[in-house]
């Protein structure tokens, strides 16, 4: 029982983080109409800024502030200079110009900061495990991680349902032609957009840092989660990213923990531990399939938002 | 008359043949890892690849020796492409390098097609030292098997009754859990691969292990991933409550990293910076005054071993490479002095070497470093040696 409420805490967290770097493509694919797949790359530039600043100021709550501000400069600099040549154009060119993008920080991290990957140490009172119930000890770093994503995705939820520029996101994705034609500064709020995209990327990649290698590439693979989780909750509905990261989250994680288990009940123990890691990790893909079966616009399209 | 003219200019020529087939450089081509988070692994065995051509003056009997090192990318397929290119159009006599299992086994079908000596200088799969040896394939590191097996020794030792194993889904993955599995005497109450490299958070894992009740954790993570494991081992709470066993987690590449987290964490090696002799101190100390700020590893210490291993073939044949019986005969002899000091071929070419206990102790200068404490196991030859056809 306590393992399985931990399973359930350390899938909640990893969904919180999807949902994180999912909102930001969820908002930019659904708002603007733009297959970023840079995403990733803000994810990793997040993360290496925030390495570095709380290695220069010696404090990672600082540190983590200031890469934040960072990765949204950031994120608005790249909208400006590249992903505004691209509104407009094929889907095609969209992926082709953005893949670009991936391949020029990958080099540009690689020439400033080496390839050899950084740590972000914890300070001391985010190390330690704390104990939530009697007798369950959890990780206070991942414990911390689940309030601010849910801080995060409350602050998205009145940005987005109870503000005038959550108005104008929310038209935007339903219809931008329209809030064009209103005389509304599309230009501007594309910019914000993206930078809030980009700011959202940066957080789940400083706040993954000290769990993982801070290292090139490290965006790309959890960026397929991503874009899993944004067509599963359908485009542009924050919402959907919220459920559909939760699902993807729990399925991952306890799939991970549980299914070689029950894998072992009818395959030799050998075979299963290898067969298990590969296996699970296809569960998510299989969600996916079902769900486009079943509702091919997502669970939440933007239309119904 | 005639005849004996031509007879004699036919031997002349063939007398000539050697001579002419002397090679004008030795050609070594040497595959790792030089991109991406496990880079430097793959600069710390250049770094004393090149030291030990250093000390041989850049040259091999005598030959001036060129190095082409190319970058695997840790990827199987990316490694033997490479491994390819070095034979094919390198044309190089030897090929060396190969931290990772799964590309050594990738890359070796090339080598041994076209009969060109390849050395590991660290990867060591059961594949190649049963039934699938060759006469082609030296290793100056270790069967996988054989460390975590001297893990597993050393635990009951320690008489821990229970373990909890957790590794990579790789070839080396499975074969170092295999090894502990194989010496450990008390219970192995369950076991967890993760999925390799892209896998790097292990809490479901960690609580897994926990929710086992076992005594204790055996892990094998190389690389960043073992910065990250020990990480998390500690943030779950587990340090005090159930002791680590590790094989190439804790190393000097990656404790400047996991600090204290390492400390009375042990682990099993055939190669630790202090071991005694002279060809060892002069290693170390020429490495760190060559690469100011860094300490080298046991990957190093095996391709410096590669490097003489070759040396000592170009040496005995005195540069005629075409001879492969000769090569092979002459490697065979291990005719060097290996950093780790004692080192003999067993009939597969795996060495026949010792396996200490290392721990993590404050050095001198008050930075981390490893330490041997005890040696776990003497002389020790790998479990797949027998099923090699090779006498």
């Amino acid at each position: 029982m306590t393992l399985f409420i931990e399973q359930c805490l350390n899938g909640l967290q990893f969904g919180l983080l999807l949902f994180l770097l999912a909102a930001g493509l969820t908002l930019v694919f659904g708002i603007m109409d733009l297959v970023n797949l840079a995403h990733g790359s803000l994810y990793m530039i997040g993360a290496y800024f925030a390495a570095t600043f709380s290695a220069l100021t010696g404090s990672f709550l600082l540190g983590a502030v200031l890469a934040l501000i960072a990765t949204l400069v950031v994120g608005m600099v790249v909208e400006v200079v590249a992903m505004r040549r691209l509104y407009g154009r094929d889907h095609l060119d969209h992926v082709l110009g953005t893949f670009g993008l991936i391949l020029f920080f990958n080099e540009l991290v690689r020439l400033v900061w080496g390839p050899a990957g950084l740590a972000l140490p914890l300070p001391g009172w985010l190390q330690q495990p704390i104990e939530i119930v009697p007798g369950v000890q959890y990780s206070a770093y991942r414990l911390s991680i689940i309030v601010v994503s849910l801080i995060v995705a409350g602050g998205l939820y009145v940005l987005v349902m109870r503000t005038r520029i959550g108005m104008l996101i929310r038209a935007g994705a339903s219809n931008r032609e329209m809030v064009g034609a209103l005389g509304v500064n599309i230009q501007l709020l594309y910019t914000l957009v993206f930078g809030l995209g980009a700011a959202l990327a940066g957080l789940a990649g400083l706040m993954q840092a000290p769990i993982l290698t801070v290292q090139i590439g490290m965006g790309e693979n959890i960026l397929i989660l991503a874009f899993v989780i944004t067509v599963i909750g359908g485009i542009g509905s924050i919402r959907g990213a919220l459920v559909a990261a939760l699902f993807v989250g729990f399925i991952d994680t306890l799939g991970r923990a549980f299914f070689p288990d029950l894998l072992r009940m009818v395959l030799p123990s050998a075979a299963a531990s290898t067969a298990a890691p590969a296996l699970s990790s296809m569960l998510i893909y299989l969600l996916m399939a079902i769900v486009l079966i079943v509702k091919p616009e997502g669970l939440f399209s933007a239309g119904q938002r | 008359m005639r005849k004996t003219i031509l007879a004699a200019g036919a031997a002349i020529i063939l007398a000539a043949q050697p001579a002419a087939a002397q090679n004008k450089t030795i050609k070594i081509g040497f595959v790792s890892t030089f991109s991406g988070p496990t880079a430097v692994i793959g600069n710390d065995m250049r770094n004393s690849f090149e030291l030990a051509l250093d000390h041989m003056g850049r040259k091999m009997g005598g030959i001036p020796v060129e190095v082409i090192y190319e970058d695997d990318q840790q990827k199987p397929d990316v490694g033997k492409q490479k491994t390819e290119k070095l034979i094919e159009s390198d044309k190089v006599d030897f090929i060396t390098g190969y931290i990772w299992s799964n590309v050594l086994l990738a890359s070796v079908k090339p080598a041994f097609d076209s009969k060109t000596f390849l050395i590991s200088a660290n990867a060591g799969p059961h594949q190649l030292a049963g039934e699938g040896c060759s006469p082609y394939f030296f290793s100056t590191s270790w069967q996988n098997d054989q460390t975590p097996q001297a893990m597993g020794l050393y635990m009951n030792q320690k008489g821990v009754k229970s373990v909890f194993l957790i590794g990579p889904n790789y070839a080396a993955g499975k074969d170092m859990l295999a090894g502990v599995s194989s010496t450990f005497k008390g219970k192995v109450v369950g076991q967890e691969l993760t999925t390799w490299p892209s896998q790097l958070d292990f809490s479901a894992e960690l609580a897994k292990a926990k929710a086992s009740g076992a005594e204790a954790i055996f892990v094998f993570y190389p690389g960043a991933a073992g910065v990250q494991f020990l990480n998390q081992y500690v943030a779950a709470g587990l340090k005090g409550t159930m002791p680590l066993y590790t094989v190439f987690t804790v190393d000097e590449l990656s404790l400047p990293l996991q600090k204290d987290n390492a400390i009375g964490v042990p682990g099993a090696q055939q190669w630790v910076n202090d071991l005694p002799g002279a060809e060892n101190k002069k290693f170390v100390a020429d490495y760190r005054k060559k690469y100011t700020g860094l300490r080298p590893t046991y990957y190093g210490a095996q391709a410096y071993d590669a490097a003489q291993l070759i040396n000592s073939a170009v040496v005995a044949t005195k540069g005629n490479l075409s001879d492969k019986a000769a090569v092979q005969k002459a490697m065979e002899k291990a005719d060097f002095k290996s950093l780790r000091g004692g080192f003999k071929f067993g009939n597969n070419h795996f060495p026949i070497q010792n396996f200490y206990l290392q721990d993590v102790v404050k050095d001198a200068d008050g930075q981390l470093s490893l330490k041997t404490v005890a040696t776990i196991v003497k002389d020790d030859q790998d479990r797949f040696a027998g099923k090699c056809p090779m006498k």
